[in-house]
């Protein structure tokens, strides 16, 4: 055991380690936000409320139909995902030939009415919601305990990001999404329902925001506001990562989660800082962000 | 006839406005967090808590005229005192109650000295409110940051929990909480190891929880409030706190916040509170009442002081016929021991703390929980001239000597 800055080696271990977990977290949530921007041009202010919604659909699903954690991981996503897919069709359609900013205004007020609501509804306190059985406990790692969870969240969150980039960048479907993003009239042209393509790529931008939810709900207080304090930091992410870029939000949020990890052993009352210092260089530095393909 | 009609119409007149001369208006305004992190803990809840003590106060003195407003703070201190100010000027209020959020509460508090009006603090906890910020039209009701601090500490360290370690929010509130703790530890024999500051609003404690394992202290203070206590002490089941042999103290935790945990996470936590709904046949009557307007919820301390603060108020107000003079009326509150069916039997000091009994609470484990909102067994009653700090110690300038 040796000491690095005057910390033991093995606590720093555990941080680094707790950083990467934090980071996976990142990277889920920010790679539902970059597949929106990247693949939409859409600036999505509503995935905080989304991902709000995911967890609040575990609870309902537990209280009204008994149905448990791993169900809730395939049906949540799925009904957000719809609700999303409704809000596109219905509200967001029009604004693609506008400003990018009056699709942030309006993301922006659906946040704020559906956390209205939410809290109208619960309360602002929060509601209870319990670790599935099979992955409470942990392994002792000799220099931190690992809980079963966290280990479960960088799995998942690796199979998750890992997949999505796959589709996106590697096979068919991802290649005429790609294309229809940058030229929608040709594309058209070639006979693909170019509509359609972005209402369900919206919707599963919204259905990874509320995976994201649902792995929360059991570690993270489930309340109407745990979107809105987690959503900056997540823009942090993608602006840092590249706007359209799915491995650089994917690659940033697991370094990202690193750094905040290690300001908070040496300094912790920046740590909610950090990452947005890191934001300002960045853009100074490579506006387009560290993987940006756009200038 | 037509003198009968002027004689009738006179005597009418008359009659009328000598019932006018005996009435007493009094306008109460209930402002809170109402729709943000402390809206369960005060909010809505706080206005229906005011409602039934206007009603309660009408029943038995119906020359009393009262009208309530309320108003949502936002928790930030420009719009509470924007509002507060346009109350005492231009809508006649007379009382200003409750105001959870320390920051609001110690700007409101100047606004009530400098208009000469009253204002009952039963939401914020900063104990500078009857230190350094005291005045003389300001009463702190509910709790405090001393009391708290005092409770928890001074009995954990006295069962044996010697060592400690803060995680305390990196604001006027948590370095507060954390001084009075720090204090009270040291002061009964027990060590602080170290502490660490965390952001207001964290999501994620799992690095500050290493620190705290890794320092071996047998108690973890948690020197914050509402979401960071709540993630704090879920963080803390995952890591397995319990099962090292560290033990939390939640050093502000309400009910609601219990209700969010869940018993199987919250169980053994040790609380300080000054009143519990289900301590007595009185509170569990009041708190069905209460229930009718929030149906589904249940009563925090600072609600129920709302009620207590607005009876003994109005009881004042109808001594001296008039709501009028702010610093008469406190000064009549100050003379009067107070007595309401929550609170019971108690007095305010001359620098504006109201004391009364505190109780030591520990959560319940699921099995031990009978009924919805049955969260605590009552440990320990610390006596009121205990729960407080010493009169002489706040360094409030309302205090000769």
């Amino acid at each position: 055991m040796f000491e690095i800055f005057g910390i033991p080696s093995t606590a720093l271990f555990g941080q680094l380690l707790i950083g990467l977990i934090n980071g996976s977290f990142y990277a889920l949530l920010s790679l539902g936000l970059a597949v929106i921007f990247g693949m939409l041009n859409i600036i999505n202010f509503t995935h905080g409320a989304q991902y709000m919604l995911g967890a609040f659909a575990a609870f309902l699903l537990l209280q009204y139909s008994g149905l448990g954690y791993w169900w809730a991981l395939l049906v949540a996503p799925i009904a957000v995902g719809i609700t999303g897919m409704v809000i596109e069709r219905t509200l967001l359609q029009w604004l693609y030939k506008l400003d990018h900013l009056y699709g942030l205004l309006l993301t922006f007020g659906l946040a704020l009415i559906i956390e209205g609501l939410a809290r109208n509804y619960y309360g602002s306190a929060g509601l209870p919601y319990q670790m599935p059985e099979e992955l409470i406990g942990g392994y002792d790692l000799g220099f931190m305990r690992l809980p079963i969870y966290r280990a479960w969240v960088i799995a998942a969150s690796l199979v998750v990001c890992l997949g999505t980039w796959f589709v996106i960048e590697r096979t068919k479907l991802g290649s005429y999404l790609r294309a229809a993003t940058e030229n929608p009239t040709l594309v058209r042209a070639f006979g693909i329902d170019v509509p359609r393509m972005i209402t369900l790529t919206y919707g599963f931008g919204v259905g990874l925001a509320a995976f994201a939810g649902v792995m929360a709900a059991p570690i993270y207080n489930v309340s109407p506001q745990m979107g809105s304090e987690l959503i900056i930091v997540v823009f942090a992410v993608v602006v840092i990562g590249g706007m359209g870029s799915i491995m650089g939000a994917i690659v940033t949020g697991f370094g990202l989660g690193v750094i905040e990890g290690l300001t908070k052993v040496f300094f912790p009352e920046a740590s909610n800082t950090v990452i947005f210092v890191i934001m300002a260089i960045v853009l100074l530095v490579r506006p387009a962000g560290l993987f940006g393909r756009r200038a | 006839m037509k003198s009968l009609l002027s004689c009738t119409a006179i005597s009418i007149v008359l009659a009328a406005s000598s019932a006018q001369a005996q009435q007493t208006t009094v306008k109460i305004g209930v402002m809170s967090d109402m729709s943000s992190l402390y809206s369960d803990i005060a909010g809505p809840g706080s206005t229906a808590a005011a409602k039934l003590a206007i009603a309660d106060f009408i029943k038995n003195n119906p020359n009393v005229k009262v009208d309530l407003v309320s108003a949502d703070h936002q928790n930030k201190a420009d719009v509470g005192t924007g509002i507060v100010n346009k109350w005492y000027d231009t809508e006649n209020v007379d009382l200003v109650i409750d105001v959870p959020n320390s920051g609001v509460a110690l700007a409101v508090s100047q606004i009530a000295s400098t208009k000469n009006k009253v204002f009952i603090v039963s939401g914020a906890a900063a104990s500078d409110l009857t230190g350094p910020k005291c005045n003389a039209n300001t009463i702190h009701w509910t709790y405090d940051t001393w009391m708290l601090a005092n409770g928890t500490g001074k009995a954990l360290v006295k069962t044996g929990g010697d060592t400690w370690f803060f995680l305390t929010a990196d604001y006027a509130f948590g370095h507060a909480l954390e001084r009075d703790t720090a204090a009270a530890v040291e002061a009964n024999g027990g060590k602080v190891l170290g502490k660490v500051r965390h952001p207001l609003n964290t999501n994620d404690f799992s690095s500050f929880l290493l620190q705290a394992q890794t320092s071996k202290a047998k108690i973890i203070g948690l020197a914050n409030a509402g979401g960071d206590t709540i993630n704090s002490i879920k963080s803390g089941a995952e890591f397995g706190i319990a099962k090292g042999g560290q033990k939390f103290a939640g050093l502000l935790v309400f009910a609601s916040d219990v209700n969010a945990l869940g018993l199987a996470t919250a169980q053994g936590l040790t609380l300080t509170e000054t009143w519990y709904w289900d301590m007595n046949d009185a509170n569990r009557a009041w708190t069905k009442r209460w229930q009718g307007e929030r149906p589904g919820k249940f009563p925090t301390m600072v609600q129920a002081g709302v009620y207590s603060g607005i009876t003994h108020y109005l009881k004042a107000v109808v001594a001296l016929k008039s709501a009028a003079d702010g610093k008469a009326v406190i000064a009549q509150m100050k003379k009067t021991p107070t007595d309401d069916p929550l609170f019971g039997k108690g007095t305010i000091r001359a620098d504006g703390r109201k004391v009364h009994d505190a109780y030591l609470l520990e959560v319940k484990s699921p099995a031990e929980s009978k009924y919805p909102g049955d969260f605590y067994k009552v440990k320990a009653t610390i006596p009121a001239a205990e729960a407080f700090r010493p009169l002489k110690d706040g360094g409030c300038s309302l205090v000769s000597g």
